[in-house]
Parts: C-alpha cells; sequence; structure tokens
C-alpha cells in the first residue's frame, strides 16, 4: 500500500497531546493502528518516556518536518529525522500559512524533489489540488496526503467532492486524507469514497477517553472501507418503495 | 567561545560538534544535529569545528502529529 509496505489497518496514529504516556500506549494498542507518526524536537521533559514507547511499540514510525515553513528546514529536518529513526518514510509538511496550517504547495514540491532524489520515502501533506498532486508524484511522492480540514480543527471533509475527483484523478495512487478529522463518521465518509487510510491525532488524544476513541475510529475506518470495497448503492433524489408493489392488497 | 545551541548562548570549551555533545551532556547516538541550518551526520561530527557566534540545533525523537 505504501513504498511496497502492505498494512492490515488504515488507520495511522499521531503521538502528540495525549494525557500522558501510558494513555497514548493504550490509545495506539487499541487503534489497531501500525504506524505512528512522530517529530523531532529539543530535548523535553516528557523525552525519555516517549523514547520508552517508541521501543515498545511494534509500530512502523512516520518522522514528520511539522512546524518547517520553508522547504530548507523541512529538507533538514528529513536528514535529521532519517538519521534517528532509522528510516527513508517522511510526512513532508512545509506549512505556508499560521492561522490555517496549509500547506505551501510550491515549497512543498520542491521540498519533495530534493529528498526523493536522495532516497526518501516521502508522505507529503497536500491540500486536494489535483496539479499539486500531480507535480508532487512527477517529483518522486508514491503516496498523497490531502487534507481533510484544517489541522487540529476537527471540521472533518471540507471539500468531498474535491477529494472525490482526487481519488477518480489517482486511481492507484494511496490517498491518506491528514488532518481535519474530528468524528469516527468523518473518517468513515472518506473511506467510503475510497481513499485508502486516514491520519489522525488530535481527535484521538483530546478525547474524554482516548483508548476507547482511538477503538471507535479503528472500527469506523475499517467498516467505511468495507462499504466501499462492497459497492454503495446509487443516490436518488426520488423515493423509490422497497416494498414491492406487485401483489398488494386492495383494501380501499 | 559562544555559541547558540537550541535557541540558548552557551560558552564552551568544544573545538569540534562531537566535543560539544560530550560536554554538554547530550546521548550522542540518541539525537540528531544541525549546523547553522544545515544537516550533520554522526560520521561527520568529529570533522565539524565550530566557530564563534555558530547556531548548533540538537534534536531528539518527540511526540508528533
Amino acid at each position: 500500500m505504501f513504498y511496497g509496505v502492505d498494512l492490515t489497518s488504515r488507520l495511522m496514529l499521531g503521538t502528540a497531546q495525549y494525557p500522558s504516556p501510558a494513555v497514548l500506549l493504550e490509545a495506539i494498542e487499541a487503534s489497531g493502528a501500525e504506524i505512528i507518526t512522530v517529530s523531532l524536537r529539543r530535548e523535553g521533559v516528557a523525552g525519555a518516556a516517549f523514547r520508552n514507547i517508541l521501543s515498545e511499540s511494534r509500530c512502523r514510525l512516520l518522522p514528520n518536518t511539522a512546524g518547517c515553513h520553508t522547504a530548507r528546514e523541512a529538507v533538514t529536518t528529513a536528514r535529521m529525522a532519517r538519521e534517528v529513526f532509522g528510516t527513508s518514510w517522511i510526512k513532508l509538511e512545509v506549512i505556508g500559512h499560521a492561522d490555517t496550517l496549509q500547506p505551501d504547495p510550491f515549497a512543498l514540491v520542491e521540498a519533495a524533489r530534493v529528498l526523493c532524489a536522495e532516497g526518501f520515502e516521502v508522505f507529503p501533506y497536500t491540500t486536494e489540488d489535483l496539479i499539486v498532486g500531480e507535480k508532487l508524484l512527477e517529483a518522486g511522492c508514491r503516496v498523497l496526503m490531502p487534507w481533510g480540514a484544517p489541522i487540529g480543527s476537527g471540521q472533518g471533509l471540507r471539500n468531498p467532492e474535491g477529494l472525490r475527483t482526487m481519488r477518480a484523478h489517482f486511481s492507484g495512487i494511496p490517498l491518506v486524507v491528514d488532518a481535519g478529522i474530528g468524528a469516527p463518521s468523518q473518517a468513515a465518509q472518506a473511506m467510503e469514497m475510497g481513499l485508502d487510510a486516514i491520519l489522525l491525532n488530535t481527535a484521538v488524544a483530546k478525547a474524554v477517553d482516548p483508548a476507547a476513541m482511538a477503538r471507535a475510529f479503528g472500527r469506523a475506518i475499517q467498516a467505511g472501507r468495507e462499504a466501499f470495497e462492497a459497492g454503495l448503492m446509487p443516490r436518488r433524489d426520488m423515493a423509490c418503495a422497497s416494498t414491492p408493489v406487485f401483489g398488494l392488497a386492495e383494501l380501499a | 567561545m559562544r555559541i547558540d545551541l537550541n535557541g540558548e548562548i552557551v560558552r564552551t570549551q568544544a573545538r569540534t560538534l562531537a566535543d560539544l555533545l560530550t560536554e554538554q551532556g547530550f546521548d550522542a547516538p540518541c539525537v540528531a544535529t544541525a549546523l547553522n541550518g544545515d544537516f550533520i551526520a554522526r560520521s561527520m561530527r568529529d570533522a565539524t569545528r565550530l566557530d564563534e557566534g555558530m547556531k548548533v540545533e540538537v534534536l531528539s525523537p518527540m511526540q508528533g502529529g
């Protein structure tokens, strides 16, 4: 599914903002996720406890370049992450706007070109723009991660038609909805549309019971995928009786 | 000499990036380093000399979304 790696779970879970390392670990296990996202920061207070979790968890790591605003910062961060985490995978974020945390598509493509040429396997956080998507593929990306809504906003799919168009345009390219998902129903909606996976963090980390919410998301994503594979019925504008008219009694 | 280490001005006797990590008590195999915004690989830390006013970042694995 992603750069030659096949996975059972279609949920990728972020590891930030949990009330404690123990709760994070419970949430990872309850979610069924096989990929977790991580970052590089100056050493903080909870650093050691977090590294213990990384060694305990069997998940594959997806380091991010969160907080980078230029291609150069993102490229340097990616190189640092490859050495520390021992993986060529990188979730490439180049933020263009402070309020929306919308990606800067120009710097994103520029950084993706550099990193792909250096052998990185890039997961670019992008918008639903088709041309940006094409440029990212040209740069060497084999996955696209369109946003659902601004990071941490919990708004769900702000532009479902745009994502539907993207799905149709990039058939065969894994598409991951990254950011803005607030509820399991929103994740299921994306999966029913044929998107391949969901990356989320805040909706689980900030739930009253993160582990229970992680489980709910895991199930919703699986249900959405099964529904997509089963083939949804076409939508109609008018009613259409489901009980046969043939054999209806004349009682009037 | 004085350098900028993770956003703080630090006085150091270290001549190289490798020496600086040892002097400042970092767990060298577990961190990644950058000098003036460029990545410095582990294998290059011994050969990377420090100069007055250089900006060093020493980063560790942390939580991320």
